[in-house]
Order: structure tokens, then C-alpha cells, then sequence
């Protein structure tokens, strides 16, 4: 899917022609995370019989949903050649926003959740409007505003609730119905699965549908490979940048919503940090840094990865001084061995 | 797909719902209605109003620092103290804030010793400047070397051994005591302190600043080790997560916590945690300021060069009631 736009006349045709099964397949963006993923999976197996059974699979695939689900919205936003440092604080403001609002005025906690969304896409349509209107790189819009919102949030929230974390709301109206839809959990053959996991499939569905098969999805790739080019063919650029960001924002008020209901009050001071979480897992996944290629479900993988190599550490009962190191050493053989496969594939 | 409309039309629902919503009052759990404000006390003696600074180390939205700070609030409403808090988790900066406070002339600092060889140039400034410092919360075996005339705090591994001391009592054998800043004095003191009673005690390291992270990493740890009867959270709020995994996992550990806030203190009540140790950090910001007031009005050195101890007190559910009531203060 890459604009490569000085290809030599003569190797023209081998773009058109058509590839064996094999060959398509290993030609996807997320094939080297997957390798990984599997290598890892069976890795944890062999070290850890626990890791196994099947609360535990249900286990690891929570802590990788909470990643995942902004992992989609990341990844689709770096295939679209932009960046955003905000997310992880961007995911406590909307939680906050929602709380306090209702907190406050003592409303049903569902006018809070629909007044979150609408603060959580402002968000990521003024990153996108401002990279839009200054042209800046998105590194430095949206570190501006990770910094803004991680004042805000401590700011504001004292402000309002009189201390660092919001007042606790699971006693108000409407708080159990939206726990249901956002923090619930469901039984799948005797396992309890948190509704994150559903949520994150779906949201990646939702999103490998639109990059695939709708006109959005090529205008997500054109703007990412070379965004002049893009204009010039006609490709809304603007729109399709703002609205990557809105998407982010979207996810970002699922994942806040999520943390407000499972948790009932929310640490004002959270979230700094997870945005490169989110960005490894798309990196992981395939995304390139520099945009144009990858995908949704890369992204997942990633997170899947990470969610693994996470929880897999405490099942196998490693010594926990070395945690950090098991896990970034993890990172860097699964990221690894995604660039070997993917060079493979290339070179086929 | 047509995005631009479709943009369109959610923004316009989500700007328009919660003004139709606004009527969807919650008939519980909102903000209280506005009580008066705490009558402020009259000053006995007249003393000019003093500058003191409050310098810790606290990371911005910690809710124990909020204790803290008012305490420190409440002593300077009493003692006619013009407070300033500043706070900066990296030792080089907060030295920065020493020095920016001997410059403005502040008549008093107390600050918070959590990486003391990083602070001593500025606090000689402090002293060079005759600026009276007492320090709190962390640094008491430091304080009187880098000029602090007392400290006020809880000894984190004393904390900690009275934790291991009460669960080895009540027959724990496996405790997990959870880490949530792996590398933090005096967190890893805290669990040190509980495995010096029970050998047997295990330390997780869970990632702070994401909760869903810290409970499903706490799920995993419990689904691995079947044997863990106890659980230590060393935070209110992290506490509180643990006992979700705990029930994620279907666990029969019991959970115990350090430090507290309303919602702990209402768990207690009803038998979900089984204690929790208090180092009573309204104490440490009140007695910092307080003493600082005191060395001013009569040059009163509190604690006879030893640390004042403001903890640690065990709150089982037999006290707990009690001090629900000042944790919805925010005092406790």
C-alpha cells in the first residue's frame, strides 16, 4: 500500500500482477507481529502451564484490550502519517470530564458519559485543526496539549471535587447501567471475559472495514504515504486528518469510560506515560513511524504482544526486580522478528 | 461513507444531550449541598504573618499529598502562615525549588527528604540564608545532617513490620505485598518491613499510573500462585483495585492497605479489607508547619532531635467507623 511513486518503468507491471495466497498473506503489515505473538504464546505456554487455563487467557486478554482499544484508534491515525503524545491523559479526562460533570450538578451519570464524548472528539479535533491550521508536526501539537490536559486534569479536578481524585460516583444514578455497558463483564463457558475485550474486537472490525474496504480507508493510506500527492488527486486531506484524531478521541472516551465505571473514582494524576504504550503497540503491529502503511489488526497484535509479555512474566514467577527488563527485552525479540519476517516477504 | 455528516451529526447529539439530560437529576451520590466553611480560629498571640514554604516530592494528583497539604493549610490558617506548596517528584528540581524559596526570604521551609543527597547543596543555601527547615514524611534518619531541626513522619519499614506483625497474628502465611513505583524507598521499605515478619512474603510490581493494568496484572499474580492467602496494597486507590482482582480471580486472599481515604475506610467498615496503616499525613503537613511557627514565636525545637512519629496506627474495622467520618474530611 505504500506510495512508492519512483518506481522504474520496467518493474511497473509487477505492482498489477497477482501474487499467490502465500505470498498476499505474508505481505500483510501484521504478519511479523504475529509470528511474534505466536512465538510468545507458546513461549509462556512451555514456561508457564497456568498461563494456559482459561481465566487466564481471559486475564491477559483485559490488560491487552485496555491498550488495544487505543491502539485502533493509534494506529489508524499513524497509518494516516500523524502522531498523538495526548492519548494517555487524554483517556482520564474524559473520565474525569464525565465524572465531575455529574458529580457536580448531580445529574444521571449518562448525561456525564455523552458530555465526555463530545469533550473527548473536541480534543482530537482541535489537535487535528491546529496541526491543520500551523502545520506543525503532530509530535509537537499534541505534546502541547498531553501537556495542557495533564494541568487541566489535576487543575481542574482539585478545582471542582476540592482533592487530586474524583469524588466517587458508583452510588448515582445511571452509574450501574453504564458500568453494565462499559465495565461489565461477561460469562464465556464458565470464564468470566471483561467487556473490554468484546469492545476492542469490535472497534477492530469496525476499523480494518473502513481502512479495507471504504473510500475513507484510501484516503487514510494516500494522506499518510505523501499528503501533497493526496491533495492533488482530490483526497480531502483536512477531513481525513481531523477526523483520524477524532477516531483517537473516540477511542480515548471508550477506554475513560471504562476507567470511571470499573473504578468509580479516577486519579487525576493517571494515564501519563500509556501514550507510548498505544504507539509501541501500533509500531509492533506494523504501523510505520512514518505513516502510509499498516494496519488495524496489526495493532491489536501488538497489543496482544504486549498484554502477553505483561502478564506473563508474573505467571511465570520470574523475579520481579527484572520485570522491566524481561519486558522491554520481550518488546525488542517480538519486534524483531516482525522486521525479519516482513524483509522476507518483501524480498519474495 | 459519507464521514462529514456523520461527524456532524454526532457532535450535534453530543453537544445536545447533555443540556436535554440536564433534568436527569441523580437522586443520589452528587455533590453535597455547600456546608459552611470551617469557622477559623483566632489568633491568641500576635505574631507578624510568616512565609513558609512546603516543598515535597509529591508527583502532581496524589491523593495522600492532598492530606498532607491540608494539614499544612489548616496550621497556617491557625498560625497566620502565608503557605506556599510546591511539589516535584525529581530530586534535581526540587532542589531548584529550595533554592527559589531562600531566595524569595521565605521565613521557614519544610521539606520532604525522599532523595536527601540531591537536596544538600540547597538546604546549606537554607541554613547559610538562616532559614529555620524541618523536614516530613521521608528522611528521618537524614534530617538532622542536612540541617532539619525535626522531622515529623512514619518510619515506612516500622509501618511495614507492623503489617507483617498483625497478618502473622492472624495466621497469614503467603502474603503478596504490591509495589506500584518499583525502585520507590520507601514502598520497597514498606514491604521489606512485612517480609522481615513473614519470610514468606512475595512483592509484585504493578504499573501505578494505568489501574486497569494494576488489576489485571494483581488477577494474573493470584491465578499463578494459588497459595497467596493475604494481599498488601500500599495506596487507598490501589488497594481498592486489588480487591476487584481479587474477585476477578475468584481468590480467597484477604486484602490488608496502607494509608486510607473514605472509600478504604468504608470497605473496613464493612469487612471487604481487613485493616489498614495509617502514618496519618494531616500530622506531617500540621506539625511541619506548626513547629516551623513555634521555632519562630519562642525558638522551639520540638521532638528533642528526634523524629516525631506520626505513625503507624493499625484501623481495623473496630476504629473504622470512627475515622470514616474524617476521611470524608479529607483529614484522614
Amino acid at each position: 500500500m505504500s506510495t512508492s511513486t519512483a518506481a522504474a518503468p520496467v518493474v511497473a507491471d509487477e505492482r498489477v500482477a497477482s501474487k499467490g495466497p502465500v505470498a498476499k498473506l505474508l505481505g500483510r503489515p501484521e504478519i511479523g507481529a504475529l509470528v511474534g505473538a505466536i512465538a510468545l504464546f507458546v513461549f509462556f505456554a512451555v514456561v508457564a502451564p497456568v498461563f494456559l487455563q482459561p481465566s487466564s487467557i481471559a486475564t491477559v486478554l483485559y490488560g491487552a484490550s485496555t491498550i488495544g482499544i487505543m491502539a485502533v484508534g493509534v494506529s489508524l491515525l499513524m497509518i494516516g502519517g500523524e502522531f498523538d503524545l495526548s492519548t494517555g491523559v487524554a483517556v482520564i479526562s474524559s473520565a474525569l470530564t464525565a465524572s465531575l460533570f455529574s458529580w457536580y450538578f448531580s445529574t444521571n451519570m449518562w448525561v456525564g458519559v455523552v458530555l465526555a464524548l463530545a469533550v473527548s472528539l473536541a480534543i482530537g479535533f482541535v489537535n487535528g485543526w491546529i496541526l491543520i491550521k500551523t502545520k506543525l508536526p503532530s509530535f509537537i501539537v499534541t505534546l502541547a496539549t498531553f501537556l495542557m490536559l495533564t494541568g487541566l486534569n489535576l487543575g481542574l479536578t482539585r478545582l471542582i471535587g476540592g482533592s487530586v481524585s474524583s469524588p466517587s460516583t458508583s452510588t448515582m444514578d445511571g452509574f450501574a447501567s453504564a458500568k453494565a455497558v462499559f465495565a461489565s463483564s461477561v460469562n464465556l463457558a464458565g470464564v468470566d471475559v471483561n467487556i473490554t475485550v468484546f469492545i476492542w474486537i469490535a472497534l477492530v472490525a469496525v476499523a480494518s472495514w473502513i481502512l479495507l474496504r471504504t473510500r475513507v480507508g484510501n484516503w487514510i493510506f494516500a494522506v499518510g504515504g505523501d499528503a501533497n500527492a493526496a491533495r492533488a488527486v482530490g483526497v480531502p486531506v483536512v477531513r481525513t486528518k481531523i477526523g483520524l484524531f477524532m477516531g483517537v478521541g473516540f477511542c480515548g472516551w471508550i477506554l475513560g469510560m471504562h476507567n470511571l465505571f470499573a473504578f468509580a473514582t479516577v486519579q487525576s494524576g493517571e494515564g501519563i506515560g500509556n501514550e507510548f504504550l498505544y504507539i509501541i503497540a501500533a509500531v509492533i503491529g506494523g504501523c510505520l513511524l512514518t505513516g502510509g502503511y499498516g494496519s488495524a489488526v496489526g495493532g491489536a497484535i501488538g497489543a496482544f504482544i504486549f498484554g502477553m509479555a505483561n502478564k506473563g512474566i508474573v505467571y511465570a514467577e520470574w523475579n520481579p526486580d527484572w520485570f522491566k527488563f524481561f519486558l522491554g527485552l520481550m518488546l525488542l525479540l517480538a519486534t524483531i522478528v516482525n522486521l525479519v519476517v516482513k524483509k522476507r516477504a518483501e524480498a519474495k | 461513507m459519507s464521514t462529514k455528516n456523520s461527524w456532524r451529526k454526532l457532535a450535534a447529539i453530543a453537544l445536545i444531550a447533555p443540556l436535554v439530560g440536564l433534568s436527569a437529576c441523580s437522586s443520589q451520590g452528587g455533590k453535597a449541598p455547600a456546608a459552611g466553611d470551617v469557622s477559623q480560629g483566632e489568633a491568641a498571640v500576635s505574631m507578624p504573618k510568616l512565609k513558609i514554604a512546603l516543598i515535597t516530592h509529591a508527583a502532581p494528583g496524589d491523593t495522600f499529598w492532598d492530606i498532607v497539604r491540608k494539614g499544612a493549610e489548616e496550621a497556617s490558617a491557625k498560625d497566620n502562615v502565608d503557605l506556599q506548596y510546591l511539589s516535584d517528584p525529581e530530586g534535581g528540581r526540587q532542589a531548584q525549588l529550595i533554592e527559589q524559596a531562600v531566595d524569595q526570604g521565605v521565613d521557614g521551609i519544610a521539606v520532604t527528604l525522599a532523595k536527601p543527597d540531591a537536596l544538600a547543596s540547597a538546604l546549606k543555601k537554607a541554613e547559610a540564608a538562616g532559614i529555620p527547615v524541618v523536614s516530613l514524611n521521608a528522611g528521618e534518619d537524614r534530617f538532622k545532617e542536612l540541617g532539619a531541626f525535626t522531622h515529623f513522619g512514619s518510619n515506612e519499614k516500622l509501618a511495614g513490620a507492623a503489617v507483617g506483625e498483625k497478618l502473622d497474628e492472624d495466621g497469614f502465611k503467603h502474603p503478596v505485598c504490591v509495589i506500584q513505583e518499583q525502585g520507590h524507598v520507601g514502598l520497597e521499605n514498606r514491604c521489606a518491613g512485612v517480609k522481615e515478619k513473614i519470610p514468606a512474603t512475595e512483592i509484585l510490581y504493578v504499573q501505578g499510573t494505568d489501574m486497569t493494568q494494576v488489576q489485571s496484572t494483581v488477577t494474573a499474580k493470584l491465578q499463578a500462585t494459588k497459595s497467596v492467602d493475604s494481599i498488601i496494597g500500599l495506596g487507598a486507590p490501589y488497594t481498592l483495585t486489588i480487591l476487584k482482582s481479587v474477585a476477578a480471580a475468584n481468590s480467597s486472599a484477604k486484602v490488608a492497605s496502607f494509608d486510607m481515604n473514605p472509600e478504604l475506610a468504608q470497605k473496613i467498615v464493612d469487612g471487604d479489607i481487613i485493616f489498614t496503616v495509617d502514618q496519618q499525613p494531616w500530622l506531617q503537613g500540621y506539625g511541619a508547619i506548626d513547629s516551623l511557627w513555634q521555632n519562630k514565636r519562642g525558638g522551639f525545637e520540638i521532638g528533642g532531635g528526634q523524629p516525631v512519629l506520626t505513625g503507624p496506627t493499625i484501623i481495623a474495622k473496630d476504629s473504622a467507623k470512627d475515622v470514616l467520618e474524617f476521611a470524608k474530611q479529607g483529614v484522614r
